[in-house]
């Protein structure tokens, strides 16, 4: 088979998210098996060992966690992928990569919960563990694909932006999206953007694990340059809140700064970091917000109340924290109604909500038994509305 | 006596251990140890949970790691995997390995990885002041066992052989030097390693089961500490109260890491 001819492929959501791990550089893996993620895990174990990287079947998700920040302080990009109860499981080691600042790719694939829940059936339910999900305040960079090659190209993105601001990254799928196939055509690997973590350019006498570097001095939410360890730089990595030089501190004032940065990593950017589609909206009257399996049903109702007459537009939500606050606003600028599909209780309604202090109406549009949406379903709804 | 001091980061001293504890002691013969293999600080990492004995990585110059509580050794597996030149050492304590990491414990020791696994064990979480740990001997009194322990204790050292560990052994604070070989040992030894080291907490299990300062509990240890040698010719009768100290075990058997790294060339190779 051709190169070429490879790239054009029928492959399933977890499929691409595999690929776009490896191409982003992706060399260590580790995870437990939990449906509809499985896949991921399988093709890894068959894909790394091939390119020089390292595959581990732990003996559960916080094991999994807990090697995948060793593999990455120890130099490589690493990732996990789980589903709802693995999810839960992670969530410490999560936070423990922010504010220790290890940079890592955790994907969760959604399904039916809470507890064990549906294994095999999809839903959308983990929107807020995956911003919540562990505890204290803590920055979440989260991307929500809606297709296979958007599986691949968020996978991509979510290690670069994992190593460029030092921080975990999740990628929220879903059932569907993990498991359907689409044909696809994946980019050359010679022309994709690969974003490698801040080096410190200082000997190790200088080095401050957790301090700016030259020319970032004062800069809110700077990234620190980060060494890998065996590298010469000899440093201290704690879960407990520590100074610049990595360690444990019990002054207020470090401790807020450190809350405070790695907090800004994300706040600083949010132009950068929020990416949202859209369709017909720019003269919308009614606006639906959906991302995931949910935004595939919403395009079409869009369309279809286009054809019917109706100044309907969707605002996919491909970023879904930070929150596209500003996207909302700008909808409302011509929508006074807000229809929300999303296959769990109003997750996603509520902070559409906020964000638009009440200068539009939102209508919630949960879905909580196990079916995907029909396009007419929603298209009723934005009739209703109309 | 070789100079430990070029292996502390002395400006993040004193410890926050107590006066009698015994974790310094079970940590400067840990260091005895490295410097008498001669490792070099940059290839040596450090890797621990969280508790009184975890805190020992803050205070050592070489590449070091304070995780989540039990999850040290999860942590050091895929620091080793990513960087199988690096010496990984897990320093834990016994409520850290024992109880919240057991899992993590023997699946280490399962998969053989060439990790150095030393615990300190002072029969009790001494960070949270003194509640029972899996380690605690049944009737001994605890800040959640005020009517004596009622659970029975591990011993930890067969289930780490059982779990598949190829060097087990146990020391003692009070027998710092023998510690510190058995520890050299360890390091030496390709494979997963556990040396469980006998530790005091004076503070909480001390004082709760009335066994005196720190000085009173070493003088504990050296009374009924009892060589494995000594031990093979006792009776159990004679063995209660007391604990066995030495090498336990020693075995060659696959390393994870280096058998990962042969099936990579394997692949290599196209087969
Ligand atoms: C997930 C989690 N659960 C509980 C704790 C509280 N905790 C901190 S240290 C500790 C026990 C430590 O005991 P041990 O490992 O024996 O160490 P020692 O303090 O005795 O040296 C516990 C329960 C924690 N930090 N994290
Ligand atoms: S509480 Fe116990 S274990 Fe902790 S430092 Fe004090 S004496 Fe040592
Ligand atoms: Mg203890």
């Amino acid at each position: 088979m051709s190169a070429e001819r490879a790239r054009v492929r029928l492959m399933q959501g977890n499929e691409a998210c595999v690929e776009g791990a490896l191409v982003a550089g992706c060399r260590f893996y580790a995870g437990y098996p939990i449906t509809p993620s499985t896949e991921i895990a399988e093709l890894m174990s068959e894909r790394l060992p091939r390119l020089g990287g390292k595959f581990m079947q732990m003996e559960d998700e916080i094991g999994s966690m807990a090697a995948v920040i060793g593999a990455s302080l120890g130099g490589l990009k690493a990732m996990t992928a789980t589903s709802g109860p693995g999810f839960s499981l992670k969530q410490e080691n999560i936070g423990f990569a922010a504010l220790a600042e290890v940079p890592c790719v955790v994907v969760d694939v959604q399904r039916v919960g809470p507890s064990t829940g549906q294994p095999t059936s999809p839903a959308q339910g983990d929107v807020m563990q995956a911003r919540w999900g562990t505890h204290g305040d803590h920055p979440a960079v989260v991307l929500c694909p809606w297709s296979v090659r958007e599986t691949f190209d968020l996978t991509l993105r979510a290690f670069n932006l994992a190593e460029a601001l030092r921080t975990p990254v999740i990628l929220l799928s879903d059932e569907v999206i993990a498991h359907m196939r689409e044909k696809v055509e994946l980019p050359d690997p010679a022309t994709v953007k690969v974003v490698d973590r801040p080096r410190p350019v200082v000997p190790p006498s200088e080095y401050k694990p957790y301090g700016p570097a030259p020319g970032d001095e004062g800069r809110e939410g700077y990234v620190p340059p980060m060494a890998a360890f065996g590298e010469g730089y000899r440093y201290h990595v704690t879960g407990l809140f520590h100074g610049e030089d990595g360690f444990p501190t019990g002054n207020g004032e470090k401790s807020a700064a450190l809350l405070r940065r790695v907090n800004a990593k994300v706040d600083t950017r949010r132009s950068e970091l929020i990416q949202v589609a859209r369709e017909s909206l720019d003269d919308a009257e009614i606006a639906v917000v959906a991302y995931g399996c949910s935004a595939r049903s919403a395009v079409r109702a869009v369309r279809e109340a286009r054809a019917r007459g109706i100044k309907a537009g969707l605002l996919r939500l491909v970023t879904i924290w930070p929150f596209a606050d500003e996207a909302i606003q700008e909808a409302a600028r011509t929508a006074k109604v807000f229809i929300v599909p999303e296959m769990n209780l109003g997750q996603v309604a509520r902070e559409v909500e906020r964000a638009l202090h009440g200068a539009a109406r939102v209508v919630p549009l949960p879905r909580v038994d196990n079916e995907l949406f029909t396009p007419d379903e929603i298209l009723a709804r934005i009739t209703e509305e109309a | 006596m070789p100079d430990l001091s070029t292996y502390f980061r002395t400006q993040h001293m004193p410890t926050i251990w107590c006066a009698g504890c015994g974790h310094g002691i079970v940590l400067g013969a840990v260091l005895r140890a490295i410097d008498r293999v001669g490792l070099d600080k940059d290839r040596v990492a450090i890797v621990s949970g969280i508790g009184c004995a975890s805190r020992a990585p803050g205070y050592l110059d070489f590449n070091t790691l304070h995780t989540t509580h039990g999850r040290g050794l999860a942590f050091a597996t895929g620091l080793k995997m990513a960087r199988p030149d690096l010496k990984v050492i897990v320093v834990t304590g016994d409520g850290d390995l024992a109880a919240i990491g057991g899992n993590h414990l023997i699946h280490a020791a399962r998969r053989n990885i060439d990790i150095t696994t030393v615990c300190f064990n002072n029969e009790i979480y001494g960070m949270t002041s003194g509640q029972f740990s899996p380690m605690t001997p049944t009737t001994r009194l605890a800040t959640t066992a005020p009517y004596g322990n009622v659970e029975r204790n591990f011993d930890l050292c067969e289930l780490a052989k059982a779990a598949g560990a190829t060097f087990v052994a146990r020391g003692a604070a009070f027998y710092a030097r023998p510690l510190s070989n058995l520890i050299e040992q360890a390091i030496k030894h390709k494979g997963f390693s556990l040396v469980e080291a006998v530790s005091q907490c004076p503070t909480y299990y001390g004082r709760r089961n009335k066994l005196g300062a720190g000085a009173d509990m070493l003088e504990w240890q050296r009374t009924q500490a009892v060589t494995a040698e000594k031990a093979a010719g006792m009776k159990p009768e004679e063995l209660a109260d007391r604990f066995v100290i030495g090498k336990f075990y020693e075995a060659d058997a696959p390393e994870y890491v280096e058998e990962y790294d042969k099936l990579i060339q394997r692949l290599k190779g196209g087969r």
